[in-house]
């Protein structure tokens, strides 16, 4: 089971957050100049990475609050939390 | 050497000290090159293979295996074999790899243990009620086979469910011809199958790389050395996206651990496979006795194959929720088996950007059911380089065209 550091509560157990995926996805655009394979890779392409992963949580039990998680998918270490909208921190960081 | 199982094969080796069986598959090692190389030596990989050469003639092919033959998802399931689909390309498609496993300890001459014992998925409301009776009717009309029972019909049939549950049983839909199937036999039944028509099964032999010219296939780069070939499937469901990567191509496929559990081994006391989604309850009871448990996805991204604690609890909960009476028994297993999912919900089986190159992944909880379709399906798409018509709406061209077939939302099961 993980164990999350709510950037607002602090750290509480993975049974009272939800994961939204993959972080920093950006909507291409303008609109009419999107291509189907723009549009595929917008709507259905992920990255899947053996590593670290940038990826949406809420605390959904909790504050009801978004940020940010960089983990790793092979080893599930959390290497750190930053806030919605805040950018990517380098690699490698600890929380 | 004795080769073909039968009474009669047994007695006789009884009568010889057992000293003439053959090994049921050949110890291989790397050619230079080959007609077809299949990558991943699961289920779909040792189906692929063998109706290449069964179907196609094409003997002169090789599976490779990063570890073990069967050592991936094929036997890491809970072994339920269903089609109870709601579109009529993913209803055919499930139902035609139950119609094969219907004949498949025949076809290989290998007992895999299937045994049609029916899936009770359980309505606990009017509600659930009238979904089960939705997805019957379009069972039916696609020619599967589907029973609508009531209360009273499920609790005959079903031994043991809890007398006063706090999720009321309302009735339940029956697929009579889905059951169970020995995980592992399914694996060593093809590979043995697949190796007596020549096909050569290459274990702990991981693919490192491919070879591509103009666009083309031209082999790949293993850690045995390299293989020429210019026609190669990828079966790696679980890990699809990082061998696919290795060519340069993307799936738009995320992998989750997917979670199970077996109990300590009892005496038979559950004859049928029951579904429960409103309760998360999801079991059957192997030959061995154990409670074969099925639970649900992570709700992250993982490549760690680890148990959850969470999910243990909540699988627990259902279960003896439905039947008190095994409130007392205890864990013997967990595991998680990585899963490929897709957005639909429905598999990929197609071509790639790279000429020669074709993949089968994307099979979400659900792959082992697959395997005979699978496998008949890929082995269909490289040797004559055209979809099976079983097939044929599993492209990936379907993310483009938006032609998704989503039993995400239309069957209503988690995959």
């Amino acid at each position: 089971m993980l164990l999350i550091n709510c950037p607002y509560c602090g750290p509480r157990a993975e049974l009272e957050f939800r994961c939204g995926g993959e972080s920093h996805i950006q909507r291409p655009g303008p609109h009419g100049d999107v291509d189907d394979e723009a549009w595929a890779d917008y709507l259905f392409y992920r990255q899947n990475p053996k590593g670290e992963h940038r990826e949406r949580w809420v605390h959904a039990a909790g504050c009801r609050r978004w940020f940010n998680v960089a983990r790793d998918t092979i080893t599930h270490r959390i290497n750190a939390v930053y806030l919605m909208g805040e950018s990517m921190p380098v690699t490698g960081d600890v929380q | 050497m004795t080769r073909r199982y039968s009474a009669l094969s047994l007695i006789r080796e009884g009568l010889n000290g057992q000293r003439g069986w053959e090994p049921a598959w050949r110890e291989a090692t790397p050619k230079a090159g080959y007609d077809a190389v299949i990558i991943g030596g699961g289920g779909h990989g040792l189906a692929t293979a063998y109706y290449l050469a069964k179907n196609h003639g094409m003997t002169n092919i090789a599976v490779i295996e990063r570890g073990w033959i069967g050592g991936g998802n094929t036997g890491r399931n809970t072994t339920v074999i269903r089609s109870n689909y709601f579109f009529p390309e993913t209803a055919q498609f499930f139902d035609f790899a139950l119609k094969l496993y219907e004949g498949l300890s025949r076809e290989l001459n290998y007992n895999i243990m299937f045994s049609q014992r029916g899936i009770w998925i359980l309505g606990h409301d009017r509600h659930g009620m009238e979904m089960l009776n939705r997805s019957a009717n379009a069972m039916l009309l696609n020619g599967v086979d589907a029973e609508l029972h009531d209360a009273t019909s499920v609790r005959k049939n079903v031994p043991g469910l809890n007398d006063n549950p706090r999720f009321p049983i309302h009735g339940a839909l029956n697929q009579p011809r889905a059951g169970t199937a020995r995980h592992d036999a399914v694996a060593w039944g093809y590979a043995r199958a697949a190796s007596r028509l020549g096909v050569d099964i290459i274990q702990n032999c991981e693919v490192t790389g491919f070879l591509i010219a103009n666009g083309k296939v031209r082999g790949v780069e293993t850690s045995l050395g390299t293989i020429g070939t210019g026609n190669v499937g990828m079966a790696v469901a679980g890990h699809s996206t990082a061998l696919a990567a290795k060519a340069g191509v993307r799936l738009p496929i995320s992998s989750y651990g997917l979670q199970a559990f077996v109990s300590e081994p009892v005496k038979p006391c559950l004859d049928t496979v029951l579904l429960s989604p409103a309760t998360g309850t999801y079991l059957s009871q192997s030959d061995k006795g154990e409670l074969v448990i099925g639970a649900g996805l992570d709700i992250f991204l993982s490549y760690a194959q680890r148990g959850s604690l969470p999910w243990m609890e909540r699988a627990a909960a259902g279960v003896v929720e439905l039947f008190p009476g095994f409130s007392r028994m205890r864990f013997l297993r967990q595991w998680a088996g990585l899963v490929d999912v897709t957005h639909d919900s429905t598999p990929i089986l197609g071509r790639t950007p790279v000429d020669g190159l074709y993949v089968n992944g994307g099979w979400g909880t659900g792959g082992f059911k697959a395997i005979p379709a699978g496998g008949w399906c890929l082995a269909h798409l490289m040797a004559t380089g055209q979809s099976h018509p079983l097939a044929a709406g599993f492209g990936l061209e379907r993310f483009q065209t938006g032609a998704l077939i989503d039993e995400a939302s239309a069957a209503g099961i988690a995959h």
